[in-house]
C-alpha cells in the first residue's frame, strides 16, 4: 500500500483514462484523482507508472494535478440501511446527493454510502461468548432493517481469532464498535454493523449446492415454460423495445425472493424513477410489505459516466453476496450486460488492447463467464443456505442474437428468455419466443411443481409445448397453399395454439389481476386449455366443424378467464372449467342426436 | 488561467496535431488553430500530457503548415448565453446568430456539456400530450417529458408530420402552448426554409428558438447543436417555467459528423465504422429530456432520423431505439399508398403510454382499445400477406374481414389531413368505429364492460 504522505502526480489524460505516478500504488487500488477528487481505480502498472480508469468525466484535468491512493481496491459498504436505496455504479447514494448537490451530479462528491447517524437496535447472537475462537461470515448478532427484513450482522470475511468482546443489546450507529476480536498476530480488530469489501473478489462460502426449487416469478411464461432456479443464472436477449426491462421489473415485483438487487446499467433514468415511484405503493405477495423494503437500486444510466457501468454490476453482485451470505434467497437483475460490455471496450480502446469482434476484447467471454460464475446457491459460512440467482438483460446490436455478447452469455447461462420483435410488434407480450428460449433445469422445478403443485404439471407442459411446434409447421403449410389445405384436425390444433397463446402464454404486465400468477393459478389455466383441447379433438374425430366449435362463447370467456379471475380466485376458475366441460359436452350429445337422425 | 498561444507543433496529420511543451493543459480544453494563411480553425485537447498534448482539428489538417501555424487553447468549456431574449432568435451550431440581428447579451452563460443529471431528480412523466393525429394519441401516445423520435428515410414527410406535431401540440384542458426549441442538423436549405415558414404561418415564431447547421455548414458545429439547443431548452424549462418541446432533425446526419471525428482520431470502430461509444454519446443527449422534481417545466423530445436505406437495424436507428422512450416509425409502403401521415404501427411504440393514458387522463377504455386495435391490425397484415399469396378469394369469410379491417384502418384512422386536428375523444371513437367491424366474441382485449359501453351493435 501506498504511503498517504506520497504525493501522486497527473501524467496523462486520455479520456476515462489517466496516466499517473503515485509511489506504491497497487493494481486494482482506488484513488481520488486531481483537484476534485475524482473516483478512480487501478488497472494497471507499468514501471513506475500507472493506468487508472476514472468513474467520472476528466474534462478540464491537467496532468500536474495530484493524486491520492486510498489504500484498498474499489470496495463497497455493506451494513444496514442499504435496502430501499438507490445508489450509483461506485455506490454513492444518489438521494442523498440530490439532496445535497441538486439536479445534477457534480464531480468529485464522496459522501457516504451507508448513514452514520441513524442507530439500529443490535441483538447479539446468544450463542457467542467471550474467548471463544470466531471466524468470518459467523453471526454476530442482528439488527432489523426493515420491517420485513432482518439483517444479520456477520465477522467481515477475511477476519478469524478470538472473540474479546460483544456489546450488549442496544441501539448502535455505525460508527460504534460493537465486537472486538484478537486476530491470530495479537492485533485487535474492532467490528463494527458495517464493514468494506473489494467489488472484484467474490465473497467466500463453505461450498457450492446444487439448485432445488425455482424461482416463482408470477408469470406463466417464465415459470410455467422455461423456469428459472434460485440460484440460477439466466440471460434475457431481445431487440430494442422487446420488452426486457418489463420482464425485469416483473420479476422484481413478483418474484419469490428475499432481496431483490436492481442494477439499472447504461439505461434510462425513467426506469429507475418508475420503480422508485411504484414499488412503495406495491406490496411484497409474499410478507404483504411494500416492496422498496427489500429492493436496492444501483443505477449508472445511459448518460453518466461509461467507465462506471463497468464497476456497477460488481458493486450490485457484491451486495447480492452479502445478503446471500445471511442466508438468504437474492434476485439480482441487470439492465443490461450489453452496456456493462460496451465499457470494457470502451476502456479497451483507450488502452489500445488488440480488438478480436466488434471491437470488443478478447476477454471478454472471460470476464462475463466469471461475472455469471457468482450467482449459485451456497452453504454459507455461517452454516446455513442462501442463494444468488442472476438475470441479465442483453441488447443485440439490430436484435442479432449471434452477435459476442449474446453468444458468449448464451454459453454460460442455464436458462433463456428470448424476445422477439415479431411477437412485440403483434403486441403478444411478454414477446418471449417458445422455440428460442430454454431452460436446463425443467425436470429440477418439475420435482417443485409435482410436489407443490400438481402432479402433472411436467406432462401438461410438454403437450403445450407439443401443440405449439405443430402449429408452426402447419402455419408455414398455410403460408404456401392457404387453410383450405388443412384437415380439421389440423385446423384445431391452429385453434389449441391460439387458445395456449392468448389464454396462457399472453400475460400483461400492466393488467391488475393479469400482472402476477400464482403456480395453482398458473396450472389452473394450462389445465382448462388443454382440457378443453382435448375435448374438441374428440368431437372433431366425430365430425364436428372447427367453426363450430371456435365459435362457442366458452372459448372467449376461456381467452378471457386469466384476467377475469386473480390468484385467490382456483374455485371459480374450476368451476369455469366445469362449464366449459359441460358445454362441449352439449354439443356432443347434439352432434350425435343429429347423427342418429339423418 | 487564460488563454495561452504555442508555436510548437510537431506533428499534423489525419485530423490531428501534437503540440510540444505545453504543460498543464486540460483534457477536453478549446483550441484556436492559426495556419500560415491567417485562417482559424477549431480544435479540442483529446490527450494531454506535461510534453505532449494531442489536438483534433475539427476542420481537418490539410494544408497546415506546422512551422508556420500557431494554437491558442482557450482554456474554457464550450458556452452559450442564455436570457429570454433567445425566443424567436436563429443561432448556428456555436450557437453564434444567424439571423443578422446582434447576439444576446447576458451574465449568464451555460456550459453546453451539462453534468448527467441525478435518477434521483427526475420526476416520471405523465401527462398526456394531444397532438391531434390519432396514430399518435391514440396507439403511441406522447407524454409531457417523453423523448419520442420519428424513423423516417429519405423522400418521406417526416418534416411535415413534425411540423404538425409542432402546430398541434397541446394538454387537453391546459391553455397554453408549448416554447419550441428548433435543432436542424445538416438540412437542406429547402428544409430549413420549410420550418421557418412554418412557425411563421402558425404564428408561434416568437416562442420558438432555432439552431439551425445547413447541409453546406462545417459538419463539425452539428456536434454542438444539440447540446446548444438542450441547453437552451434546460434554461427555458427549468428556470423560465416553459413546457419544452424540442424538435431535433437529422439525428443522421449528426450521428455521420460523429463518425467522420471519430475516424480521424483513430478511434475503434465497432459496427459501420461508428464508433463505439455512438450509444453514450447519443444518450447524453437524448437523456436530456425529462421532468425534474420541484420543477414546473419540462423537456419534451421529438427527434427525427432518417434510416439509411429504409434499414431499421442500422446503427442510428437501432442504438436510438434502445434509449429513447420508443419510436414513430413511418412506412414508405403507406407513403406510396398516398397515406398521410404514414406511420406504421406495428413497429412503433411509446413505453410511456401506459403511465399517461386511461381513466384520469384520457378515457377508461383506452388502453385496452389500442391493445386491441394493435392485434387486430397485426392479425390483419398477416392475413393481407396470406392474401397476396394464395389470393384473396381463397380467404373465409372470417379472414376476408380482417382484410376489410385493415383497409378501413389505414384509410380512416391513420390516414388524416395535414391541418386536421382530432381530439383524443375523436380518436378513440373512430377507434370503436373500425373495432365494431367485428362481432364481440371475437374481441377479447376489451373488456365485456367496455363493450357493452362503446360497441356499436350494443351488448
Ligand atoms: N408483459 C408486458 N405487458 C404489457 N406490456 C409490455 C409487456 N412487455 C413489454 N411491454 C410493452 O413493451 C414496451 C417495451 O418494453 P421494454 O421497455 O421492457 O423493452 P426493452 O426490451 O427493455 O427495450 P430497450 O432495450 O430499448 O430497453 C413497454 O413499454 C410496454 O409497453
Ligand atoms: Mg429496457
Amino acid at each position: 500500500m501506498n504511503n498517504p504522505n506520497q504525493p501522486g502526480v497527473v501524467l496523462q489524460i486520455n479520456g476515462p483514462i489517466v496516466t499517473l505516478r503515485l509511489p506504491g500504488v497497487r493494481n486494482g487500488e482506488q484513488v481520488r484523482i486531481g483537484h476534485l477528487g475524482l473516483y478512480g481505480e487501478i488497472i494497471a502498472l507499468q514501471g513506475d507508472e500507472a493506468l487508472a480508469q476514472i468513474y467520472e468525466s476528466t474534462e478540464m484535468i491537467r496532468p500536474g494535478e495530484p493524486v491520492a491512493g486510498l489504500g484498498r481496491p474499489l470496495s463497497v459498504e455493506l451494513g444496514p440501511g442499504l435496502m430501499g436505496g438507490i445508489f450509483d455504479g461506485v455506490q454513492r447514494p444518489l438521494e442523498k446527493m440530490f439532496l445535497e448537490a441538486g439536479d445534477q451530479i457534480p464531480r468529485g462528491l464522496s459522501p457516504e454510502p451507508l448513514d452514520r447517524e441513524r442507530l439500529w437496535n443490535f441483538q447479539p447472537s446468544d450463542l457467542l461468548e467471550p474467548n471463544m475462537p470466531i471466524i468470518g461470515g459467523a453471526k454476530l448478532g442482528s439488527v432489523q432493517e426493515t420491517q420485513s427484513l432482518l439483517h444479520l450482522i456477520l465477522v467481515p470475511p477475511n477476519i478469524q481469532g478470538e472473540l474479546i468482546e460483544i456489546a450488549p443489546e442496544g441501539q448502535y450507529s455505525l460508527n460504534e464498535t460493537i465486537a472486538r476480536v484478537r486476530l491470530a498476530n495479537g492485533h485487535v480488530e474492532k467490528l463494527k454493523l458495517y464493514h468494506h469489501w473489494p467489488v472484484r473478489r467474490p465473497r467466500p462460502y463453505q461450498g457450492r449446492d446444487h439448485g432445488v426449487e425455482p424461482l416463482i416469478t408470477g408469470q406463466r411464461i417464465l415459470d410455467t415454460f422455461f423456469p428459472l432456479l434460485k440460484g440460477g443464472k439466466c440471460a434475457v436477449p431481445g431487440p430494442f423495445g422487446a420488452g426486457k426491462t418489463v420482464v425485469q421489473h416483473q420479476v422484481a415485483r413478483w418474484a419469490n425472493a428475499d432481496i431483490v438487487i436492481y442494477v439499472g446499467c447504461g439505461e434510462r433514468g425513467n426506469e429507475l424513477v418508475d420503480v422508485l415511484d411504484s414499488f412503495p405503493q406495491l406490496k411484497d405477495p409474499y410478507s404483504g410489505r411494500p416492496l422498496m423494503e427489500r429492493t436496492l437500486l444501483i443505477a449508472n444510466t445511459s448518460n453518466m459516466p461509461v467507465v462506471a457501468r463497468e464497476a456497477s454490476i460488481y458493486v450490485g453482485i457484491t451486495i447480492a453476496e452479502y445478503y446471500r451470505d445471511q442466508g438468504y434467497d437474492v434476485v439480482m437483475l441487470a439492465d443490461s450486460t450489453s452496456r456493462w460490455a460496451e465499457a470494457l471496450r470502451e476502456v479497451s480502446g483507450r488502452l489500445g488492447q488488440m480488438p478480436v469482434e466488434e471491437g470488443y476484447p478478447a476477454y471478454l467471454a472471460s470476464r462475463l463467464a466469471a461475472f455469471y460464475e457468482r450467482a449459485g446457491r451456497v452453504d454459507t459460512m455461517d452454516c446455513g443456505k442462501g442463494s444468488v440467482s442472476l438475470i441479465g438483460a442483453v441488447s443485440p446490436p439490430g436484435g442479432d442474437f449471434s452477435e459476442p455478447v449474446t453468444s458468449h452469455t448464451k454459453e454460460i447461462i442455464e436458462t433463456f428468455w428470448a424476445l422477439s420483435k415479431e411477437l412485440a410488434d403483434a403486441r403478444h407480450y411478454p414477446a418471449i419466443d417458445w422455440v428460442d428460449s430454454f431452460s436446463a433445469d425443467v425436470s429440477t422445478a418439475a420435482k417443485w411443481w409435482h410436489e407443490a403443485v400438481n402432479r402433472n404439471w411436467e406432462r401438461r407442459r410438454g403437450e403445450a409445448l407439443a401443440i405449439l411446434a405443430r402449429d408452426s409447421e402447419l402455419s408455414r403449410i398455410v403460408n404456401l397453399v392457404g387453410p383450405e389445405a388443412l384437415s380439421s384436425a389440423q385446423r384445431w390444433v391452429l385453434e389449441g395454439a391460439s387458445l395456449i397463446k392468448e389464454a396462457v402464454l399472453q400475460q400483461s404486465a400492466l393488467d391488475p389481476v393479469d400482472t402476477f400468477s400464482s403456480p395453482q393459478k398458473q396450472f389452473l389455466l394450462l389445465d382448462l386449455v388443454l382440457t378443453i383441447y382435448d375435448l374438441g379433438s374428440e368431437l372433431i374425430e366425430l365430425g364436428v366443424p372447427v367453426q363450430e366449435l371456435a365459435g362457442q362463447t366458452v372459448m372467449a370467456r376461456l381467452r378471457r378467464c386469466k384476467e377475469l379471475y386473480d390468484s385467490s380466485q382456483t374455485e371459480q376458475l374450476l368451476a369455469f372449467q366445469q362449464e366449459a366441460i359441460d358445454s362441449f359436452k352439449v354439443i356432443r350429445a347434439e352432434y350425435a342426436q343429429r347423427l342418429e337422425a339423418s | 488561467m487564460g488563454a495561452k498561444e504555442y508555436r510548437t507543433l510537431r506533428n499534423a496529420s489525419g485530423g490531428l496535431v501534437t503540440v510540444e511543451d505545453a504543460p498543464n493543459i486540460a483534457f477536453g480544453d478549446r483550441v484556436l488553430i492559426k495556419d500560415q494563411a491567417g485562417t482559424t480553425r477549431n480544435g479540442q485537447v483529446i490527450r494531454s500530457s506535461a510534453h505532449e498534448v494531442l489536438i483534433q482539428v475539427f476542420e481537418g489538417t490539410e494544408n497546415l503548415d506546422i512551422e508556420h501555424t500557431w494554437v491558442r487553447f482557450l482554456d474554457e468549456p464550450v458556452e452559450i448565453a442564455l436570457s429570454p431574449e433567445i425566443l424567436g432568435r436563429v443561432f448556428n451550431g456555436l450557437g453564434r446568430p444567424r439571423d443578422y440581428r446582434p447576439p444576446i447579451v447576458s451574465s449568464l452563460h451555460r456550459g453546453i456539456n451539462a453534468p448527467p443529471l441525478n435518477p434521483a431528480a427526475r420526476t416520471y412523466p405523465r401527462e398526456f400530450i394531444q397532438t391531434g393525429i390519432s396514430t399518435i394519441d391514440g396507439l403511441n401516445s406522447l407524454v409531457r417529458g417523453q423523448k419520442l423520435p420519428i424513423f423516417s428515410a429519405s423522400g418521406l414527410p417526416h418534416n411535415r408530420l413534425a411540423a404538425q406535431i409542432v402546430r398541434q401540440a397541446k394538454l387537453p384542458d391546459e391553455e397554453g402552448h408549448f416554447a419550441i426549441v428548433f435543432a436542424a442538423m445538416g438540412v437542406s436549405y429547402a428544409d430549413a426554409r420549410f420550418f421557418k415558414e412554418e412557425f411563421a404561418s402558425s404564428g408561434v415564431l416568437s416562442n420558438v428558438v432555432m439552431f439551425i447547421n445547413r447541409a453546406d455548414d462545417p459538419p463539425v458545429e452539428r456536434l454542438t447543436l444539440p447540446r446548444m439547443a438542450l441547453t437552451a431548452a434546460e434554461y427555458l424549462a427549468y428556470e423560465l417555467d416553459h413546457h419544452v418541446l424540442v424538435v431535433m432533425t437529422d439525428m443522421t446526419h449528426y450521428a455521420e459528423a460523429l463518425r467522420e471525428v471519430a475516424t480521424a482520431k483513430g478511434d475503434v470502430p465497432a459496427r459501420k465504422g461508428y464508433p463505439g461509444y455512438l450509444y453514450s454519446d447519443l444518450a447524453e443527449i437524448y437523456e436530456r429530456s425529462g421532468r425534474i422534481k420541484d420543477r414546473h417545466g419540462s423537456i419534451t423530445l421529438v427527434p427525427v432520423l432518417s434510416m439509411p436505406s429504409d434499414d431499421i437495424t442500422h446503427p442510428i436507428p437501432d442504438l436510438t431505439g434502445y434509449i429513447t422512450e420508443g419510436q414513430i416509425v413511418l412506412s414508405r409502403e403507406l407513403h406510396n399508398q398516398g397515406i398521410y401521415p404514414p406511420v406504421h404501427i406495428s413497429p412503433s411504440l411509446s413505453r410511456l403510454m401506459k403511465d399517461g393514458i386511461g381513466k384520469d387522463f384520457t378515457r377508461e377504455d383506452h388502453p385496452h382499445l389500442a391493445n386491441q386495435l394493435y392485434a387486430l391490425y397485426a392479425r390483419a397484415l398477416e392475413t393481407r400477406n396470406l392474401a397476396s399469396i394464395i389470393g384473396a378469394d381463397e380467404l373465409s369469410s372470417r379472414d376476408q374481414r380482417y382484410l376489410e379491417f385493415a383497409d378501413a384502418f389505414e384509410a380512416r384512422f391513420v390516414q388524416q389531413a395535414e391541418n386536421e386536428e382530432r381530439s383524443i375523444l375523436e380518436t378513440l371513437n373512430l377507434a370503436w368505429d373500425l373495432l365494431s367491424m367485428f362481432p364481440q366474441s371475437s374481441l377479447t382485449r376489451v373488456t365485456e364492460t367496455e363493450m357493452a359501453k362503446y360497441h356499436r351493435q350494443g351488448s
